[in-house]
């Protein structure tokens, strides 16, 4: 070890520096790759024609022309966009639906989901003989039951009901579907609203109620944008419930894209462009709102 | 939290009029006529014996919805101040009720019988029967075994979770750019993932995988040729897109690790593995339990992938009991089998996610040394 001079120590730090650095990034970069090449093949594709698709071209404008086809095939590119195209109104009827479900759903569960959540934060209440933590733990238990287990006997109650294939059906499932995912995380919201704010409120005159939608919602409001984002995203990929109750009228994007692959083999160009044209809001989402999605996901998990 | 009284605690000086009361408890019990007597006619109709009655039960479930605005306006007519608070819980209460106690009251019912939705036969009460054909049925108790083995894959995707989740906490520039890029498997819809993927980058002759797999030396790479491998597939797949899930989860909780402990740790010595392994692992498990706890719910509803790549092929080896439902049900369209299996189902998991709730408790006692 005496050997060891300091400038050698230090050119061996400096080495280990470097390495730890360049394994760092090259992992990152892997994984980025991982994650953005399917999105990538899938909006590229969409501008193929049946030759680059055979060939397995990757790169645009190096490997192959980028041509219109498949968003034509929609009824969506520039040169048809004008156009009357049955196919673009389909689509456009399932993105419709799928849009008006998903926000409506997760508007309901957020105002459900929000008042439940304030509610067994602030009061202790006795249902039978339910306390608060019981049925607290009532509302996110639902999170564990399987959509299958519901799936077929709402088939028939809808049936009755008259209620298959409308909208109002697929959002009442659909908020049932994300409320416990907004109950819990709101529940960890109020609680980090101090009490003596709604206590001032109530001695300055305001009713609970009062106090509730003048004081705390408006600090928690960010809370509920991310457990409405979070709701919008799982109610948009939806497919299992859309799959079984709907047929013409509500059905949702995600059934639209799936329903395309059996018929008539495969046309990948216009299976492309609608995959993109499905997956396109959701990115943006992403990116955009990217702080509510997380702090969504990690409410309640991280104290 | 205590258990009795309020957080928030409210005065209530009021004088409630007999009278309001007495208009209260008349609104609820008045709603709840209404809904019984619809219910009575409706049924009646239904089963002939009165030709009196409406053409679906749709205004029985207006009924309801009736009913359950009496009850939440009663509380308040009832009970003043205190009812007021009863109005939080009351309509996501009754909302969760109806749209799941309800059903599955009903699941259990049409459980035990022989329904056929597209023959008019109807309901036919068939005792044990879906019981026997249930345990002598293979390709349900493979789409069980494919379950376990689903949710064991869990912790290898928690291992690469946690590995992605320490590179982002890792002093690196544009953190934001990665973190959405990880991010973005999440959003997609798991339909216009089977497509992207599976049915596309996977595809034998021109596929990008299919490629890379050729040039890697595999001859002829069919990923779902091989019971074996196409389970592999379905996994790779669902990873893909639930890994950014617990890597975000997780990532949170290095974040909020008091910094301190870690230094400390670095000035007694310690080497980064050791620092990983004593101290940032054991401080992470409360957070990985929750991440792994959430992953695994949502990892025992996989149905999308399955049902829209491979449809459970080749021969029921990538089934998952969703999708293997889903098709015993799009193939016969028999409702009594298919939701028998279902609440098997259900009760399974149920006492699963208990055994694993408890365990995780003890486990992470041990380790925080807590208690």
């Amino acid at each position: 070890m005496a050997t060891v001079t300091h400038d050698d120590f230090d050119r061996r730090q400096r080495m280990r520096w470097w390495a730890m650095r360049i394994t760092i990034y090259s992992l990152l970069i892997i994984w980025a790759a991982i994650c953005l090449f399917p999105i990538f093949w899938t909006l590229t594709t969409s501008f193929k024609v049946a030759r680059n698709v055979m060939q397995g071209d990757i790169l645009p404008w190096l490997e192959f022309t980028p041509k219109w086809l498949g968003w034509r095939s929609l009824g969506l590119s520039p040169d048809t966009i004008g156009n009357v195209s049955t196919v673009r109104e389909e689509f456009l009827k399932r993105f419709y639906n799928s849009a008006i479900i998903s926000v409506s759903a997760s508007a309901l569960a957020v105002m459900l989901g929000s008042l439940a959540a304030y509610g067994l934060s602030r009061f202790s209440y006795r249902f039978g003989f339910m306390r608060n933590s019981d049925i607290s733990f009532f509302f996110l238990s639902q999170l564990i039951l399987p959509p299958v287990v519901l799936a077929l006997p709402f088939l028939v109650l809808y049936k009755e009901l008259v209620l298959l294939d409308t909208r109002i059906g697929m959002i009442a499932i659909y908020t049932l579907m994300v409320l416990p995912i907004v109950i819990w995380i709101m529940r960890d919201q109020f609680a980090s609203v101090p009490v003596e704010l709604e206590e001032a409120a109530l001695v300055d005159g305001l009713s609970i109620w009062g106090g509730f939608t003048r004081i705390v919602v408006p600090l928690v409001l960010p809370g509920m944008v991310a457990a409405f984002i979070l709701s919008l995203v799982l109610c948009w990929n939806e497919y299992f419930f859309a799959a079984l109750l709907t047929a013409t009228d509500a059905k949702t994007l995600p059934v639209m894209i799936a329903s395309q692959t059996g018929s008539q083999g495969i046309n990948w160009w216009s299976m492309a462009a609608l995959s993109a044209a499905g997956i396109i809001p959701l990115v943006i989402i992403g990116i955009v709102l990217e702080k509510h999605i997380i702090k969504g996901m990690t409410a309640g998990a991280v104290k | 939290m205590s258990m009795t009284g309020d957080l928030l605690h409210t005065v209530d000086a009021e004088d409630l009029s007999a009278a309001r009361i007495r208009l209260g408890r008349g609104l609820v019990w008045g709603a709840f006529g209404l809904l019984a007597a619809l219910f009575a006619v409706q049924a009646l109709f239904v089963s002939q014996v009165t030709s009196l009655g409406f053409d679906n039960w749709r205004p029985v479930l207006f009924g309801y919805m009736l009913w359950a605005i009496a009850l939440c306006v009663s509380r308040v007519l009832i009970y003043g101040e205190q009812g007021k608070k009863a109005l939080f819980v009351l309509p996501a209460a009754l909302f969760v009720i109806s749209m799941v106690v309800f059903p599955l009251v009903f699941a259990l019912w049409i459980s035990f019988s022989d329904w056929n939705l597209a023959s008019l036969t109807g309901r036919r009460f068939n005792g044990l029967d879906n019981v026997r054909q249930m345990m002598a049925d293979p390709f349900y108790w493979n789409a069980m075994y494919n379950m376990v083995l689903y949710t064991a894959v869990i912790l290898v995707e928690y291992a690469i979770a946690f590995g992605l989740a320490l590179l982002l906490n890792a002093d690196i520039a544009a953190r934001k750019f990665w973190r959405v890029t990880f991010l973005l498997p999440l959003m997609l819809s798991p339909v216009a993932v089977s497509w992207m993927i599976g049915k596309s980058m996977l595809e034998v002759r021109f596929g990008p995988l299919a490629k890379l797999a050729r040039w890697l030396g595999w001859e002829n790479p069919s990923f779902f040729s091989s019971p074996e491998l196409a389970k592999f597939t379905i996994m790779a797949m669902d990873a893909w897109t639930f890994i950014p899930f617990m890597m975000i989860m997780i990532l949170a909780g290095l974040q909020a690790m008091p910094k301190e402990v870690l230094e400390a740790a670095e000035v007694d010595g310690a080497t980064p593995w050791q620092r990983f392994w004593e101290v940032t692992f054991p401080l992470m498990l409360p957070v990985s339990i929750t991440a792994i706890m959430i992953r695994i719910i949502f990892k025992l509803k996989l149905a999308d992938i399955i049902i829209n790549v491979t449809s459970g092929g080749p021969g029921g080896a990538t089934d998952s009991v969703t999708s293997f439902i889903f098709r015993e049900y799009r193939d016969r369209s028999n409702v009594g089998y298919g939701t028998l299996l279902a609440i098997v189902y259900l009760i399974i998991i149920v006492i699963f996610m208990t055994l694993l709730l408890k365990l995780s408790e003890r486990l992470v006692r041990r380790y925080t040394g807590a208690g």
